[in-house]
């Protein structure tokens, strides 16, 4: 697929995205993200069930080349992990904003919301890099 | 921080967006495209590397011979002119300060082919009997099953010769270090980038350091710096083939009594048993330490050399790796972790 940023996510610098749903969330990698990483072959899951925090590592993915930490935009609990993408971790590169999302989760400040990046700010930030 | 060095290629390279990576003082690109497909076209069909990076040295004169002799650690009788041969310059102590190819043109002339981040290195522990032509030269390597079809030509391993390849005056070699059938192909630098797209118009796919790193590790080939190191003798890499007993050379006393001792640890190879990607660095649970660690494309899976105290270094026996705070399973499997179907 080529660069795109859909406009209905939100985002953070450290190239994630979230996609909101009442009090819920999912989150994944930018296009930006697995473009700059290649193939990513390894998905490194949170625990279901575990907390994460907005701007901490709340798993890894890995390229072959590379290990990077995925930053949360968000704070909340892990309600589910995207086994297809642990098991075929390229969906990552193929769909980043489809089936390669990564965890689902249950917000517990959606005020964080305020603070990420629309598309097109997003995608502005991306270009200046 | 000193500038880094480019090759002829830098330009052409930089035009099509490759991927760049910092190696050994030199900007390279690690991908054209896609590491893992740049790995599969050397697997099954044909792939170029430009290796320009490494260093390339003229030993020539009377005495070159014996001179050479006395520093390398391979035997230089076993060959003659046309012929080539791995081996390694090492210390007093008997470490591995490089490991090079040596190419005999006659009696008494050589080439050598070193790593790129030790040129200086190698310069100053050879001396003034080196002509060092890495800049004035450039150098490809064609690696794959198709490589030497799609160039038309035949070149038996470790072997060469001075011919044209698509119309550019090359030395042609039977060497690389994918584990594949290919030739290294050193050239004018002012013809590389001639010779570069002749080569990619035949349908070989343009590679980078980061399948070239992945190729060489699947045939578990030390990287220096990495798995062989001047703090490490021959015998614990598993290279004391490329060590002569029967000769005097830089460190011989050493390495005879390290070969009567027997290696502490061995360097091994393994393959991940459960998920996660081994690095270079990490620890091993049960002692050892991973010197490369990839995944690989060939299996599908993560792989790494390590070196571990030489009771736990039997084949089938279970390793641990330390990954980020994981502790994940692996198994010791006999080199190389891959075998190309077409190579024997």
């Amino acid at each position: 697929m080529s660069e795109t940023y859909p406009d209905d996510l939100r985002y953070n610098k450290e190239h994630d995205w979230a996609r909101l749903s009442e009090d819920e969330a999912t989150l994944g990698i930018t296009w930006h993200a697995q473009d700059a990483l290649g193939e990513v072959v390894h998905f490194e899951p949170p625990q279901v069930g575990s907390e994460i925090s907005t701007g901490e590592s709340y798993g890894e993915i890995e390229s072959v080349k590379a290990v990077s930490d995925l930053i949360s935009p968000l704070s909340g609990e892990i309600l589910e992990v995207n086994g297809s993408v642990a098991d075929a971790p390229e969906l990552i590169n193929a769909k980043p904003y489809e089936s390669g999302w990564l965890v689902r989760i249950r917000m517990s400040d959606p005020t964080e919301i305020d603070a990420l990046l629309d598309a097109k700010t997003y995608e502005a930030w991306v270009a200046d890099q | 921080m000193s500038e880094l060095l480019h090759t002829p290629l830098f330009e052409r390279h930089s035009s099509i967006d490759a991927r760049f990576v910092d190696f050994g003082g030199w900007q390279l690109p690690v991908q054209f495209v896609s590491i893992v497909d740049e790995h599969r076209a050397v697997r099954n069909s044909a792939g170029v590397f430009d290796v320009s990076h490494m260093g390339r040295f003229d030993v020539s004169g009377s005495g070159a011979h014996e001179f050479l002799q006395g520093r390398l650690s391979n035997d230089l009788d076993r060959i003659g002119p046309g012929e080539a041969q791995y081996t390694l310059l090492t210390n007093e102590a008997g470490g591995v300060v490089d490991d090079l190819i040596a190419y005999r043109r006659a009696d008494d002339t050589y080439l050598l082919v070193v790593n790129a981040a030790n040129r200086e290195v190698d310069l100053g522990s050879l001396g003034d009997i080196v002509a060092d032509h890495s800049d004035d030269s450039g150098m490809l390597a064609v690696q794959g099953p198709e490589a030497l079809s799609r160039l038309g030509i035949e070149i038996e391993r470790l072997h060469w010769r001075e011919d044209e390849v698509l119309g550019v005056s090359c030395l042609i070699a039977g060497t690389g270090y994918t584990g594949e059938q290919g030739c290294e192909l050193i050239c004018a630098s002012g013809d590389l980038v001639t010779l570069w797209e002749a080569i990619v118009s035949r349908g070989v796919k343009p590679c980078g350091l980061g399948a070239r790193d992945t190729l060489r590790l699947e045939v578990c080939y030390p990287l220096h710096g990495q798995d062989i190191s001047d703090e490490r003798d021959p015998y614990s890499a598993g290279l004391g083939w490329a060590v002569a007993s029967t000769k005097t050379f830089t460190g011989s006393d050493a390495l005879a009594a390290a070969r009567e001792r027997g290696p502490h640890e061995k360097l091994v190879a393994f393959v991940m048993r459960e998920k996660g990607i081994p690095r270079a660095g990490m620890s091993l649970v049960n002692r050892g330490t991973v010197t490369s660690g990839a995944y690989s494309p060939s299996l599908d899976v993560g792989i790494g050399l390590a070196y571990v105290p030489v009771g736990d270094a039997e084949t089938g026996q279970e390793i641990v790796v330390d990954i980020r705070g994981r502790h994940r399973r692996g198994l010791i499997v006999d080199m190389p972790i891959y075998r190309s179907p077409k190579e024997h």
